[in-house]
């Protein structure tokens, strides 16, 4: 079950027999990690297998119901996160704890400052430190800002370079690269390989594979909270890391490319600006084709749909359905004229987390199920909600089932049947599949094949070049907030798409854009 | 216990199971429920006058201003807002009405008159929050202060009397042997109800005080949902104000100093939620209730009002913790 043996020199942090459960779930089922010294150990599994829970674990946030935990051989109880970051355990999350308005040193030093003999803080004496650390890393960054004016990447740099303050051996990065450009990962890999090097052992979370096969040396395979496998990188390949995932083989994620038999331009828009002084674009959408929005994390593709359905002010923007002119002040407008939004952050922007599965979808269909007489005929609703559930496979006990206790592929799903209900003609999916397992994306992708089958038109954004690639007819490419290139057909390759997203990067741009 | 006992443990488990999971346990008006009933039930073990009719017609009599005002305050609470401004423009809705008929105005105008100022403060109130983008709470404290101004500007300072006697029937007069005040307090409790639970604006109202940006996202007006929100907040407090004018039979521009503090007060122990979203109006009813019983039974009791205000507010404090209890348990 386990190769881990607590008497091995290199081993420094083992957890052996874990078991979780929470009411209704058992999170972890006898699950057993060995972590060695200078070591990139990846942590893989599908959403819901059991990830979070055993970092959590590692972290002292919470308890295990059954296991030990072993660190350099001793065993050892966290009853705090404290407690985990004095014996040497830091974890680097998703969303970062960051203060924003603080620089990268008060972040660093943050509860425990360096201060004289009057109580003044050493400021010189605390950066002085932070720059060795950040010089460990080998990164640089700027010390004389708040961070929330540093890249993301550069933020977390800084998580980094706090855990490393506190003189921690077990890093745990929580899926670092989720919010970063391929370039910045890269650079995040080198601080990785660099700590490593120092001894360092390092727990990474991701669902890029590419990028697990490029930095770690071991992967342990969790499902369904249980133990899969390790497996050393160098020793298995991609699809037998897939299918220990899933538990099933998965081929051939993309659906087909349909031919486009119409040409029919649903949507034209013309000088679209996301910025008073921002650069107008223009495009065009076509009945049942997906165009792509790729281009670089804040590149302005996002904030240009955005601006497209009135969500950001954009004055004298010029916006036809089917030919016809039509207003755009704000969604409620772009709904009328049958446009929908998945937005980016299903959790803050998508979903009503207090609200059940068919709250959220009929939220802005009501006056569907509404009786002259004003009150809403609840038994119509479910009944819809019913439908809609099985068409797209929305997996949950029943409608009435709270949004907050499904899988990120299934909350995804809810907030597309919201507007299916509407018929809505176009659709904009803002990184449809960020954060959601491979199975699940597979789902959505055959989802938005068969909509655009029906006649629906896409607008996907996404930052993955693989899904750009395989899921649309056409790729508008933004760099620095213009459209830089449309790719048509053959010409859209993740090297062309790459080869445009990063054309004209000037430092003099970027800083325009950031400010 | 001795009751219970008569039936296996088994299905007494399964029976607590099922009554723990139906839709009554889950709401939040269940534990404010559960508090009405021990305060009650305290009240009548120490005071034997606590359950005669006059008393009780009497509680919720009192009871009907706070409740009424805790309507609008339910919803702007909903939405993760909060109306200060209840209070003053109760006041000034109060003195207009009493003043517009003294001077002989048509009754029926004279009342609208007051009720179309209060709403008329309330959408003020939602277009600066909604379209203007202001805090909730500093616009409603900013235009507390302008209704109170403008009240006391009204009158001069002096509580204006001489209102006709018919007037009285509002505030002090039975319909089919029921108190106006309740029977009015009644109505607006359902068509409360009917907007909150049975039609889209009040899935809406909870859905902004969820996720505004999700609404929004969406293509709901939502800004449209807060301005009318705001509105009924201030109709109701107005409202409020016409039937206090008649009971006191006359318009007191220094009333309801403070009122907007037991209507939040009514509203959170009613187990609505403070950050808004999610609550429900019945419970506002029963906190409403709960703090009149409170006030009731202490005062027959003859407990020091001084000492009045430091129980109320150490309720208030432990309805708050337990309902974030709850919140924080339901959240796993």
């Amino acid at each position: 079950m386990t190769e881990s043996s607590q008497t091995s020199p290199e081993l420094l942090l083992a957890l052996e027999g874990i078991s979780k459960s929470f009411p209704g779930v058992r999170a972890l089922r006898n699950v057993s990690l060995s972590l060695e010294r200078g070591e990139i150990h990846a942590l893989l599994g599908e959403n819901g297998a059991g990830k979070s829970t055993i970092i959590k674990i590692m972290g002292g946030i919470q308890s295990q119901d059954e296991g030990q935990i072993f660190l350099n051989g001793k065993e050892r109880h966290f009853s705090s996160y404290k407690d985990a970051i004095s014996a040497g355990i830091g974890i680097v999350f998703q969303e970062f704890s960051l203060i924003p308005e603080l620089d990268a040193v008060d972040n660093i030093f943050l509860g425990r400052e360096m201060r004289n003999a009057l109580g003044f803080s050493r400021k010189s004496e605390m950066t002085r430190i932070a720059q060795g650390i950040f010089e460990r890393l080998g990164v640089k960054t700027r010390f004389d800002v708040p961070v929330v004016r540093l890249s993301v990447a550069e933020q977390q740099f800084v998580e980094i370079a706090k855990a490393l303050s506190l003189d921690v051996q077990v890093l745990i990065l929580d899926e670092p690269t989720a919010t970063l450009t391929p370039t910045e990962a890269k650079l995040l890999f080198n601080v990785m390989r660099q700590l490593r090097d120092q001894g360092i052992g390092i727990f990474f979370v991701s669902h890029h594979l590419e990028e697990i096969f490029e930095i770690c040396d071991r992967i342990t395979v969790l499902r369904d909270g249980a133990h899969v496998g390790v497996l050393r990188t160098a020793e298995c390949t991609m699809d037998h890391l897939v299918e220990r995932m899933v538990g099933r083989k998965i081929e051939n994620t993309f659906p087909p490319k349909p031919a486009l038999q119409t040409a029919e331009r649903i949507l034209e828009a013309e000088n679209i600006r996301f910025a008073s002084n921002g650069h107008p674009n223009s495009f065009y959408l076509r009945k049942g084709e997906i165009l792509g929005f790729a281009g670089l994390v804040g590149s302005g593709r996002t904030e240009t749909a955005l601006a497209l359905i009135g969500a950001l002010p954009c004055p004298g923007k010029t916006v036809r359905i089917e030919g016809r002119e039509v207003s755009m002040g704000n969604p409620a407008q772009a709904l009328r004229h049958g446009i929908g939004i998945l937005p980016e952050s299903r959790k803050t922007e998508g979903l009503i987390l207090g609200f059940s599965i068919r709250d959220n979808i009929s939220i802005n269909n009501l006056p569907q199920y509404t009786r002259p007489i004003g009150t809403i005929d609840t038994a119509r609703e479910k009944r819809k909600t019913q439908e809609l559930m099985s068409a797209i496979r929305i997996k949950a006990p029943s409608g009435e089932t709270a949004v907050v206790s499904l899988s990120g592929g299934n909350q995804q799903k809810v907030v597309i049947a919201r507007w299916l209900n509407r018929r809505s003609r176009i659709l904009i999916f803002d990184e449809p599949t960020r954060g959601i397992d491979v199975g699940a994306k597979a789902e959505i992708y055959t989802l938005m094949r068969n909509l655009t089958a029906e006649g629906y038109a896409i607008i996907m954004i996404s930052s993955e070049l693989p899904e750009v690639v395989g899921m649309c007819d056409r790729v508008a490419v933004f760099s620095h907030g213009v459209i830089t290139a449309v790719l048509e057909g053959d010409a859209i390759s993740s090297e062309e798409v790459m080869r445009h997203a990063t054309a004209s990067v000037k430092k003099s741009a970027i800083d325009a854009l950031s400010a | 216990m001795q009751q219970q006992a008569l039936k296996s443990p088994q299905s007494m488990h399964s029976l607590l199971e099922r009554y723990r999971s139906s839709k009554f346990a889950r709401s939040t008006a269940f534990l404010p429920a559960v508090g009405l009933f021990v305060v009650v039930a305290c009240m009548i073990a120490l005071n034997s006058r606590f359950l005669s009719f006059g008393n009780l017609e009497n509680v919720a009599r009192q009871v009907s201003i706070n409740a009424i005002i805790s309507v609008g305050m339910t919803f702007a609470i909903l939405t993760g807002g909060i109306d200060l401004s209840v209070g003053a423009v109760m006041a000034l809705a109060g003195t207009i009405t009493a003043g517009l008929l003294v001077s002989g105005l048509n009754a029926g105008l004279a009342i609208l008159a007051g009720l179309g100022v209060g709403a008329l403060f309330g959408a003020g109130n939602g277009l600066c929050i909604a379209r203007l983008g202001m805090p909730p709470i500093i616009v409603t404290l900013a235009s507390m202060s302008i209704a109170r101004g403008l009240g006391l500007i009204y009158t001069n300072g002096y509580p204006i009397s001489g209102l006709p006697d018919w007037f009285a029937f509002i505030g002090r007069g039975k319909v089919l042997g029921i108190q106006t005040p309740i029977l009015i307090m009644l109505v607006v409790y359902a068509l409360a109800y009917l907007l909150l639970q049975r039609m889209p604006i009040g899935r809406y109202i909870y859905a902004i005080g969820g996720n505004e940006e999700a609404v929004r996202l969406s293509g709901i007006d939502s800004r449209k949902y807060k301005i009318i929100v705001y509105l009924i907040g201030g109709f109701t407090a107005a409202l409020a104000g016409v039937v206090l004018s008649s009971r006191l039979m006359s318009g007191q521009p220094n009333a309801g100093v403070g009122f907007e503090l037991d209507a939040i007060a009514a509203v959170v122990l009613g187990g609505t939620s403070i950050s808004g979203g999610r609550g429900s109006i019945i419970g506002t009813l029963i906190g409403a209730m709960l703090l009149g019983v409170l006030n009731n039974g202490l005062n027959l009791l003859e407990v020091s009002p001084y000492v009045q205000n430091v129980i109320k507010g150490a309720i208030i404090l432990l309805a708050i913790f337990i309902s974030r209890q709850r919140g924080t348990a339901s959240a796993h």
